[in-house]
Order: structure tokens, then C-alpha cells, then sequence
């Protein structure tokens, strides 16, 4: 064997096999066995979920194999009007506790239907107008108090929330608030006071102007607050005389206190996505001629659509979970009708409420896990629908290149 | 729910130190008198620390069940005992049994203040909770809706008035139901044309109602509820085997003593002596 071929091997052999220094493989080591915990925390949480679903499928699954529940709790009872006292026409009524329990799902889906759509015809506008406003028009300065003050909201624990509705918003609905015209008269002349300042720090004396202008993004905030309370005032004391309420806790009102709890979550992501269209398609809109309001409503919202809908369909995941705020603000009464005045018991409410003294194991146990299935497979089903639709949409933004 | 977790921390700190053990005695039952069978047994447990008193829920039937199996010593029970029970424990351990009443309990049924009315038959009543009598004017009051208040189905004073006033009929399912007397008192002083029923309570805004049986109209006093008067009231027991001897009749002499009545009344229950 001559030299050079020794030589080969060797440098062969090192390129196989690299000769690492003790720190280095040690490095080496802790970065892998870093990346294997982050990855088994990862799975970790996909298998909590999984096991969270195999539970609670697990228990509901006893109303369809056990013979008794299968007699007192049968699809047709949950779906389908019954006779459930002699003499009247067939209804939906829940009354799991009972010599003959009245089990209809019917009453219940009503219920959440009823606040989650209260909510979202409130929050939805709310957020995403928030939003634009917050990415597109408002002053750097002021942009930075509105975000972490609508996110504060999001800090606020439901509890809270349903406490708020029940003790005030539920009074003020009714008209049997705690202020009268003259706060309303008070509100409405500090507006025009902050109104008439900020007039001053526009087209005032140059003096004024001076002095006013360091104050002017204040000012303007103020204003807006002071406006806002304005509207929330009169609506609050218009809305009784509007609407009768028959009840004083309804699904108005727990929905109102919904749409507070999913404000923050639909604006907080309108916004990120907002934000995230690139700066070319403004200037492109403008340069075109369009006026911010234009590029906004037309260039940047629908660009920004698919991650709307996501904040969309998040808030309504909320807005369908949520337990406390409803069970607080709603009345629990599983009536049966159209009317948004009326008490309202929902899904989660139920469950909340029911469980605490239920029979493990009877069909009462598997009905509420039931239920929670059915919570289930609704917020699946909605977000597979919203995935299924934003892939469109950026198909047909992007052209088909995406 | 509080009460139910109470009940749970309780059960679960009286199991740790070995659940068998010589002078032990176990009270089992009523879901209704877990709380006031906890406290009996705090206060006795102080001044008696050799003895372990062991307190679990389930239920009243569950309870009695327990006695007859022979697996609790003493049994609580919101009910008397059903003569097929007492048929079975005769059979099963061949005595008769000892039934002791040691606490009394009653449901108080609010209006708001402005209420015209003061006093309802328990007829009109079982109307309004059925469902049956909507306004206000088909009981003598003015032409309003009647809004009625309920409880949660979990709570025991649910299942009280659903036997006992509607007799095991359903409640209307347009009754909202609210988790606790505090929050049924709260909403009768806001809702005007309200209903409720709950444990006894004083707050603004709200005034018992009197049930009217023939030209009397009885209040929900103590005297009334005491006397067993007042028509929606009841008797909570003790039941045993045979007549309570050793650690079981110290703790119960303590239970009827007066320390232990003023634990009854602590707890939200009546006293019967």
C-alpha cells in the first residue's frame, strides 16, 4: 500500500466519521435531547386531546348501549316533539329530573343559538370595525393605547363578565338603570365640550393651536370614549322602550356580555391579519386614486378576509363554549321560541349546572356528555367549514398561485 | 356546588386517617344534611377526639338502603321511611328500627316588595309552578305575567318542592332556574312580577309569602315551621338498627342537645326542640 492510498483511507475514515471534541458532542447531545422535549411536549398535547375525546365519547357512548338509557334517553326523545302531559299537544321540554324524564335537545340548541347569535351580530362588527379602524386610520400614538386596552378586555374573567350582566346590564336593559337623563346630558356636554377643543386645536387661534397641539391626540381618544359612551347611553335607555322584555335575564343580555368576552378575541386577530397585508397594495390603491377609506374597505379587507374569517369563526368557538357568562346571564329556562326577550338554557349552561349532583353512570351522567359531544362536533364541523372556504378564498385572491 | 365540593373536601379528609378503626361511627344519606351532618360531627369530634364520625351523601334512599345492608351506622334521611324499608329491615336484621327527628327544614316562597298579594293557597301555587296560572290577575294580584323562579334540578330544595308542593309533576319549563337562595332572593328584588322559593332569607326588596289554608294565612316562622304548621315543611332523621347505644348515642344526644339545635339553625334548618 503506498502512501497517497493511506492517505486516502485516512482522510476517508475522518469523513465518515468526524472526530468531534468532548464539548462539542456534548453540545451536540443537549441540543438533541432539548428538540425530544419540545417534541414530547408537543405530542403531549395532542394526546391530552386525544384522550379528552376518547373520555368524554366514551361516557356519552353509554346512552347508546346501556338498555335502559337507551329507553329513557332515545334519539327520537332527544330530536322529536313529545307528549309529556296528557291532554297537550307534543313539545320539546327538558327535564332530565323527573319520574319521566323529558330529555328533547331541542330547547337547548335554541338557547345557544339564540345568545351565540346575539353575540356575533354585536362582535363582529364591533371587532372588525375596531380592527380597520386600529390598522388603518388611527394615529400610531393612539393605536398603541386602543390595542392593549381592547386585549385588557380579554384578561377579564367570565365570571366577571356574567356578574356585570346579570347585577347591570340586565337593569339597564329593563330601563331601571342607575342613571337618568341628566348623566345622559352630562355625557352628551363633556362630547361637545372635548368636541369644541378639539375644533379649537384645528382651526383656533394659532396661539391655541400651539398650546393644543401637543395634547391633540389625547384630546381626539377623549372624544371618542365620550362619543362612545354617548351612543351606549342612549341605546340603553331607547332599547326598553323598544323592546319589552318578558324576562330580565335573556338571551339579549347574556349574548351583549358574549359579545364582550369575544370582542377582544375577533379583534385582536383581524387586526394581526390586517396588518400583515403587505404595504404595496395600499400604496398601489392610492396611487390609483382611492381614498384611504376606499383602499381600506376594498383592498385591504377583502385581502385580509381569510384571517377575518378565522377571527370570525374563533369568537363564535367562544361565543358556543362559554359557560359562566350564560349561566348567569341567561335565566336557564329551556323555553321553546323565537322571542330574544325570553330566558334561554344553553348547551354548556347545562352541563354546568347539572352535573354537580348528577348519578355517575345513569342516563342523566351520559346525556350531559352527550351534550358535550354535540359541542364538539359543532365547533369541528364549523372550523373545517372556515378552513375549507379560506382556502378558496386565497385561491381566487392569489389568482390560483397559492 | 359549593356545598357539594364542602362535602367532597370533608368526606375526603375524614377518609384519610384509616377508615375503619375501633369507635368509628358512619352516617350515611341525605344529600340535604350532608352539610349540617358535617358540622355536628366537626363540633362533637372537638370535644370528643377519640371517636372518628365518618359523613358521605348519596342520597336518602341510598341512605337507608346503607342502613339496612348494615353498612352505616346511623342513616339520614329528608323522609320518613317507606313501609316497604321498614318491611326489609325487619326481615334483614329483625328489629324494627329507631327513627329520631333531629332537625326540621322548610321552603320559603318570596315575592318582591311591591307585590299586592301576601298570601297564595298551596292549590295557586302548584298552578304557577306547573305552568298552569300565567298572570298575576288569575291568583287576585294585578294583570301582569307571572315570572317564576326556580332552582337548578341539582339542588335538594328543587326535588323538595317538586314532591311536595307539584306532587312529582314537572315544573314549567318557562321557570328560570338560578344556583342558590342568595341569587333567587336577588332577582325577586328586581324583577317585580317575580316568584321564588328558597331557604329562609331576610334582603331588601323581598317579602315571604304566606300560605293560605282555609281563612288563615300562615307565615314561614320558626314558631309555624317548628310546629310543623306551616304546610311546606319537613322532618329530617336518624334512623338505626336498634336504639342508639355508646359513641352513637353520645353523638346524638349532642345532635338534640342545645348546642347542636343552634347548629341546625347555623346551617340554615330549623331546630326541633
Amino acid at each position: 500500500m503506498d502512501r497517497q492510498s493511506v492517505m486516502e483511507q485516512g482522510l476517508v475514515e475522518t469523513m465518515a466519521a468526524p472526530q468531534l471534541s468532548p464539548a462539542a458532542r456534548r453540545r451536540q447531545l443537549r441540543e438533541k435531547a432539548i428538540a425530544g422535549f419540545v417534541t414530547l411536549m408537543a405530542f403531549t398535547g395532542i394526546a391530552a386531546l386525544v384522550l379528552i375525546i376518547v373520555f368524554i365519547a366514551k361516557e356519552a357512548l353509554g346512552l347508546f348501549l346501556d338498555a335502559h338509557a337507551r329507553e329513557e334517553a332515545s334519539l327520537s326523545k332527544m330530536f322529536l316533539p313529545q307528549v309529556t302531559r296528557a291532554g297537550r299537544p307534543a313539545s320539546f321540554v327538558w327535564q332530565p329530573v323527573s319520574s319521566v324524564p323529558k330529555v328533547s335537545m331541542i330547547p337547548l340548541f335554541i338557547g345557544t343559538l339564540k345568545t351565540t347569535l346575539v353575540s356575533m351580530l354585536v362582535a363582529v362588527p364591533v371587532g372588525v370595525a375596531a380592527a380597520l379602524y386600529a390598522a388603518e386610520f388611527a394615529p400610531r400614538r393612539l393605536r398603541e393605547i386602543i390595542k392593549p386596552v381592547i386585549e385588557l378586555l380579554a384578561g377579564i374573567p367570565s365570571v366577571v363578565l356574567g356578574f356585570f350582566a346579570l347585577m347591570v346590564l340586565a337593569s339597564f336593559l329593563r330601563g331601571d338603570s342607575a342613571f337618568d337623563s341628566r348623566h345622559t346630558a352630562g355625557v352628551a356636554g363633556l362630547s361637545m365640550a372635548l368636541a369644541f377643543l378639539q375644533f379649537l386645536s384645528r382651526l383656533g387661534p394659532q396661539r391655541l393651536r400651539e398650546r393644543l397641539r401637543p395634547l391633540s391626540g389625547l384630546l381626539a381618544g377623549l372624544l371618542a370614549v365620550a362619543l362612545g359612551t354617548l351612543v351606549l347611553m342612549l341605546l340603553a335607555s331607547g332599547v326598553p322602550h323598544v323592546f319589552s322584555f318578558t324576562h330580565r335575564l335573556n338571551a339579549v343580555v347574556a349574548g351583549l356580555a358574549l359579545a364582550l368576552a369575544i370582542v377582544p378575541v375577533i379583534f385582536t386577530v383581524s387586526e394581526d391579519a390586517l396588518t400583515a397585508v403587505p404595504w404595496s397594495y395600499r400604496e398601489a390603491s392610492l396611487a390609483l386614486g382611492a381614498t384611504p377609506w376606499e383602499t381600506a374597505w376594498k383592498v385591504v379587507l377583502p385581502a385580509a378576509a381569510p384571517g377575518i374569517l378565522a377571527a370570525c369563526v374563533l369568537g363564535f368557538g367562544r361565543a358556543i363554549g362559554e359557560t359562566m357568562i350564560v349561566l348567569m346571564a341567561s335565566g336557564n329556562a329551556a323555553i321553546v321560541s323565537a322571542n330574544l326577550g325570553e330566558s334561554v338554557r344553553t348547551l354548556s349552561a347545562t352541563i354546568a349546572a347539572e352535573m354537580g349532583e348528577v348519578v355517575v353512570g345513569s342516563p342523566h351522567y351520559s346525556l350531559l356528555f352527550f351534550i358535550g359531544v354535540e359541542l364538539f362536533v359543532f365547533t369541528f364541523t364549523l372550523n373545517l367549514i372556515a378552513s375549507v372556504w379560506t382556502k378558496k378564498v386565497l385561491k381566487r385572491l392569489t389568482g390560483g398561485a397559492a | 356546588m359549593k356545598q357539594l365540593l364542602a362535602s367532597f373536601l370533608v368526606v375526603f379528609l375524614l377518609a384519610l386517617p384509616g377508615a375503619a378503626q375501633a369507635g368509628s361511627v358512619t352516617l350515611k344519606g341525605s344529600d340535604t344534611m350532608v352539610i349540617l351532618g358535617q358540622r355536628w360531627a366537626e363540633e362533637f369530634m372537638k370535644k370528643n377526639a377519640d371517636t372518628k364520625l365518618q359523613v358521605t351523601g348519596g342520597g336518602s334512599g341510598t341512605g337507608i338502603s346503607a342502613l339496612i345492608n348494615g353498612t352505616t351506622d346511623i342513616c339520614m334521611s329528608s323522609r320518613p321511611m317507606k313501609e316497604a324499608e321498614r318491611e326489609k329491615l325487619r326481615s334483614r336484621s329483625k328489629t324494627p328500627g329507631t327513627e329520631i327527628a333531629v332537625a326540621k327544614d322548610g321552603v320559603t316562597f318570596y315575592l318582591h316588595e311591591k307585590n299586592p298579594l301576601s298570601s297564595l293557597t298551596l292549590e295557586q301555587l302548584k298552578g304557577i309552578y306547573l305552568g298552569d296560572l300565567t298572570n298575576w290577575k288569575e291568583v287576585g294580584g294585578p294583570d301582569a305575567p307571572i315570572i317564576v323562579y326556580s332552582r337548578e334540578n341539582s339542588s335538594g330544595t328543587y326535588v323538595f318542592v317538586k314532591d311536595n308542593l307539584l306532587g312529582g309533576e314537572d315544573y314549567s319549563s318557562r321557570a328560570q332556574t338560578l344556583p342558590g337562595t342568595a341569587a333567587v332572593v336577588n332577582a325577586i328584588s328586581k324583577e317585580k312580577n317575580g316568584i321564588g322559593y328558597g331557604g329562609a332569607a331576610y334582603a331588601k326588596g323581598i317579602k315571604e309569602l304566606k300560605i293560605k289554608a282555609g281563612s288563615e294565612e300562615i307565615a314561614p316562622s320558626t314558631d309555624n315551621i317548628k310546629s310543623g304548621k306551616y304546610p311546606l315543611s319537613r322532618d329530617l332523621y336518624f334512623y338505626l338498627r336498634t336504639p342508639p347505644t355508646g359513641e352513637a348515642k353520645a353523638f346524638i344526644d349532642f345532635v338534640l342537645s342545645p348546642d347542636g339545635q343552634q347548629i341546625v339553625t347555623k346551617v340554615g334548618y330549623f331546630p326541633v326542640k
